[in-house]
């Protein structure tokens, strides 16, 4: 079932978008499972290249990012980006995610969309995954002094947290 | 026009402010640390977190029930909107169908939110810039829509009107008149407003031209609503992927292409004009039916990844549920509208003054706790 | 014992009854001026009250109407407040400075009041340079606002005296200059003379066109001199804290807020005596009492007062750099080509007398 009613111009299936995505970069994951957009896994050395090029593309023209969030799962940490498309208004999901939990580090999308600066800020935050290349990355809610990233699964305080 | 003396043995410091977070013209708690040469703004890096309740946190935890109680303490000017977005998430991820009645009056009162946002938006506009009176213009006329929500719904500001699978209540028998009422006096308000503030010279002279955002901008800092369309963007949520009764109804997605203050303010405006169009669709054909359609008590949403969007007054509300099955979410996230559009205030504030700032702010229309969560 | 209107001559003939000729004249002199202190003590408060109730009709609210009867004693209650509140300083402010600053502006404002022609012959101070010297007082007053900014040694103070003096200094030319297209209607610079030159007509009436522009420019220029909205960007709250009164509390916080509206006041009286015939009742109704001129004159300066509140409350402000174009680009020159007009006017007998 269609989940979200789409008004469409030169929109794209998740098939057609998989088709020309994949002849980009050769081991990328596609799944549609268990979501209402196409999720396409990346290694996190090709990111940075991958959303370049969805986003310089004319047929896919990603130039809207609409969320970026970070998630904790166990035992990986990880990042998903929603895309959309102004033009044509297709979205797909990119999600890339790493094993290490003591210095994880992604790169940067900050050049790409400017509003991914406040977004990864926050997914540093309470995470704790760093990014390379962004301006200014520090604690955005938190104040400097806090130690731990909340919003992982393994954070404990027992003053402020109330568990049911 | 540059008017700086040009002189090379004249060095003039930099000023290092903060606009704390007690401040009449912040809209709530944020910290702006500014860096002023004389008037010109060089630098403003915004201070989040004095409101962060970590909501997303808490939603792990919760029932479905209870965080659409949380969203309501989000944006508490859209609260209802808040409310449908998480509704309508957890309806979709369970293939749930509503009733027509319950779609027909969640968007009437969508709407009927949305005005009092606007209202109230305007009559703050006016005091940031100094015409102190719209303040209690503003606020008359959202009080007749607080009435009319608290004879229907029991509150004034955090709703909790909405649930998974309808509404909590039938609408007040009176809704539908007084609803009728409040259009028919709105009407006569709206030009009103624009006799006293728009049309006034000297308010025209601190907006436009003051804070330019080009559309290319604005989609690459995700702004949504008011400032993306006054930019020329198009992103009504409402046109490109309608929810609940948007689909039946014809209105006008306002868009402006100049950019800058006054073209956002008026931009907002028009919305209002538009939101009363599109409840006076909708308020002679409330059609009849349950208000609610039976869940389980216990909601658990199937394995998966969830997306909803809405249009908020401030722009799109993002609602992201991943779910591994059990009763509570396993990570819920709320992609806020207030967050992008805060993130380019740097952009458009930087070359100007600080009578620019205070107004340009006043047009992106930023409520705190939807930003800092 | 002869009680005219003439105060002066009445107080110094009291006094001489049992003093000496010179210890009479200093007598009246502290007598007349200590009249003036409670008038502008007891103004000023009731002028705040005044300001509050228009501001809540405006706003369609009712203001203070608990504290005595329609809130009459309200400002009362509110100077025994500030009068009790603990005087706050900053270390490192320039005590001497801090503290005199406050007091530069009450004398300007009262010494303004003293030349005033409320009625005939009643008057404190009546010399031949009567408007000329009323303009020079009123420039003092800028010391008092520069001297508390840099005195306070707080950032955001000295900024908005900084505004506040480029500000009232740009407005005076507009002020001295709109009152001097109206000197060359009535030729004199003696007040008492300006208004009885209005026995033929109003001056405002008597120079119609020019003397309008002349008008509305003083009303403008009058206005921003005093910082009052939509010219107030200096204590905007919604900026920059409170612009140069920041840092004073309790009496001398209560000084600044009276000069204000006392400037107000004397504004418009200005306003009423050079435009609107002062204390003459309008086609001299009640010319054959004099000492009703008083409560003409009060009225008309509560017109105009009410007029400038009327512009605090609708319109919004303007940005600093927009108020001082106005004046240099726009006043200014208006304001000379008027001057010429008004002259022309005058040499060709074109002024309307009845």
């Amino acid at each position: 079932m269609d989940l979200m009613k789409v008004n469409k111009t030169a929109f794209m299936t998740n098939e057609a978008l998989q088709n020309l995505i994949s002849s980009w970069i050769p081991e990328l994951e596609f799944t549609e499972e268990g979501s209402q957009f196409l999720n396409i896994t990346v290694k996190p050395e090709q990111l940075h290249t991958l959303m370049s090029q969805l986003k310089s593309n004319n047929e896919t023209s990603f130039d809207y990012l609409f969320c970026l969030s970070g998630i904790d799962w166990e035992p990986k940490l990880g990042v998903v980006y929603h895309l959309e498309s102004t033009k044509h208004r297709h979205i797909i999901v990119v999600k890339i995610s790493t094993e290490d939990r003591e210095n994880p580090t992604f790169d940067s999308v900050c050049d790409i969309w400017k509003t991914a600066e406040f977004h990864e800020r926050e997914v540093f935050d309470f995470f704790g995954i760093k990014f390379n290349n962004h301006p200014n990355l520090k604690r955005l809610f938190l104040t400097e002094e806090w130690e731990g990233f909340p919003l992982r699964k393994d954070y404990v305080d027992e003053i402020n947290m109330v568990i049911k | 026009m540059d008017t700086t003396i040009k002189n090379s043995n004249l060095k003039s410091e930099e000023y290092f402010i903060n606009m704390g977070p007690q401040h009449p013209a912040t809209h709530g708690v944020l910290r702006l640390l500014l860096t002023i040469d004389g008037e010109i703004i060089k630098k403003v890096e915004p201070d989040l977190g004095y409101i962060h309740r970590s909501i997303e946190k808490m939603c792990e935890r919760d029932s479905y029930q209870q965080i659409v109680h949380l969203t309501d303490r989000m944006d508490y000017l859209s609260s209802h909107i808040n409310n449908e977005a998480v509704c309508l998430a957890v309806e979709n991820a369970l293939q749930l169908e509503v009733t027509e009645r319950v779609k027909v009056i969640r968007t009437i009162i969508g709407e009927l939110t949305r005005i009092a946002s606007h209202t109230l938006w305007w009559g703050v506009m006016g005091m940031d810039v100094g015409a102190l009176t719209t303040y209690f213009y503003g606020f008359r006329d959202r009080e007749m829509i607080n009435d009319i929500f608290e004879e229907t719904c029991g509150a004034r500001l955090t709703m909790n009107y909405n649930l998974p699978g309808g509404l909590m209540f039938d609408i007040h028998p009176n809704f539908v008149k007084r609803t009728k009422e409040f259009i028919a006096h709105f009407k006569t308000k709206l030009p009103e407003y624009d006799t006293l503030l728009t049309g006034n010279v000297i308010f025209q002279k601190r907006m436009k031209g003051v804070g330019i955002l080009s559309k290319e901008d604005a989609i690459s800092f995700g702004a949504s609503g008011p400032v993306g369309r006054g930019s020329g963007y198009s992103c009504d949520v409402r046109k490109h992927h309608p929810y609940s009764a948007l689909d039946k109804v014809t209105f006008n997605e306002v868009l402006k292409t100049e950019g800058d203050s006054f073209a956002r303010y008026q931009v907002r405006i028009q919305e209002m004009w538009e939101s009363m169009s599109i409840i006076e669709q909708l308020i002679d054909n409330i059609p009849e039916g349950d208000y609610q359609t039976a869940t389980n008590a216990v909601i658990k949403l199937p394995k998966g990844e969830f997306y909803q969007k809405v249009e908020t007054a401030r722009g799109e509300l993002g609602v992201y549920i991943v779910s591994t099955g059990t009763k509570n979410p396993y990570r819920l996230k709320f992609r806020s509208p207030g967050f992008s559009n805060l993130s380019l205030l740097n952009h458009i504030a930087v070359g100007g003054k600080i009578g620019d700032l205070v107004a340009s702010m006043a047009t992106l229309d930023l409520v705190i706790p939807d930003i800092d969560r | 014992m002869n009680i005219s209107l003439n105060i002066t001559k009445t107080i110094t003939e009291l006094l001489s009854g049992f003093m000496s000729e010179g210890a009479a004249n200093i007598g009246a002199m502290v007598t007349i001026a200590l009249i003036y202190l409670a008038i502008f003590a007891v103004a000023g408060l009731y002028l705040v009250l005044l300001e509050r109730k228009v501001a809540a009709w405006f706003q369609l609210r009712l203001g203070p109407n608990r504290v005595g009867p329609w809130g009459l004693l309200q400002t009362m209650a509110d100077a025994l407040k500030l009068v009790s509140k603990e005087l706050t300083g900053t270390v490192k402010a320039d005590k001497f400075l801090y503290n005199l600053a406050p007091y530069f502006v009450i004398v300007s404002s009262l010494m303004a009041l003293s030349v005033f022609p409320f009625t005939q012959e009643f008057q404190a101070f009546d010399i031949n340079i009567g408007l000329f010297f009323l303009i020079a007082i009123s420039s003092i007053g800028v010391i008092g606002i520069l001297l508390g900014g840099w005195a306070s040694n707080n950032k955001f103070a000295l900024i908005g005296a900084m505004r506040s003096g480029v500000q009232t200094i740009s407005y005076e030319l507009s002020v001295g200059l709109s009152l001097l297209t109206m000197v060359l209607i009535t030729g004199s610079l003696q007040l008492s003379e300006i208004v009885e030159v209005q026995k033929n007509g109003w001056l405002i009436v008597q120079g119609h066109i020019p003397a309008l522009i002349a008008f509305m420019i003083y009303m403008i220029a009058g206005t921003a001199e005093t910082n009052r909205a939509p010219f107030d960007m200096v204590e905007a709250e919604s900026e920059l804290g409170a612009g140069f009164h920041t840092e004073y509390s309790g009496m001398k916080f209560a000084y600044f807020f009276l000069a204000e509206f006392i400037n107000m006041f004397i504004i418009a009286a200005v306003a009423t005596t050079v435009f609107f015939g002062g204390w003459l009742s309008p086609f001299g109704i009640t010319e054959s009492i004099p000492w009703l001129g008083v409560f003409w004159f009060i009225g008309k300066t509560f017109m105009l007062v009410f007029l400038m509140m009327w512009f605090r409350w609708t319109f919004p402000r303007l940005r600093v750099d927009q108020l001082l174009t106005l004046e240099w680009k726009y006043l200014l020159p208006l304001n000379l080509l008027n001057i010429i007009l008004m002259a022309l006017i005058v040499w060709l007998n074109l002024t309307i007398q009845f």
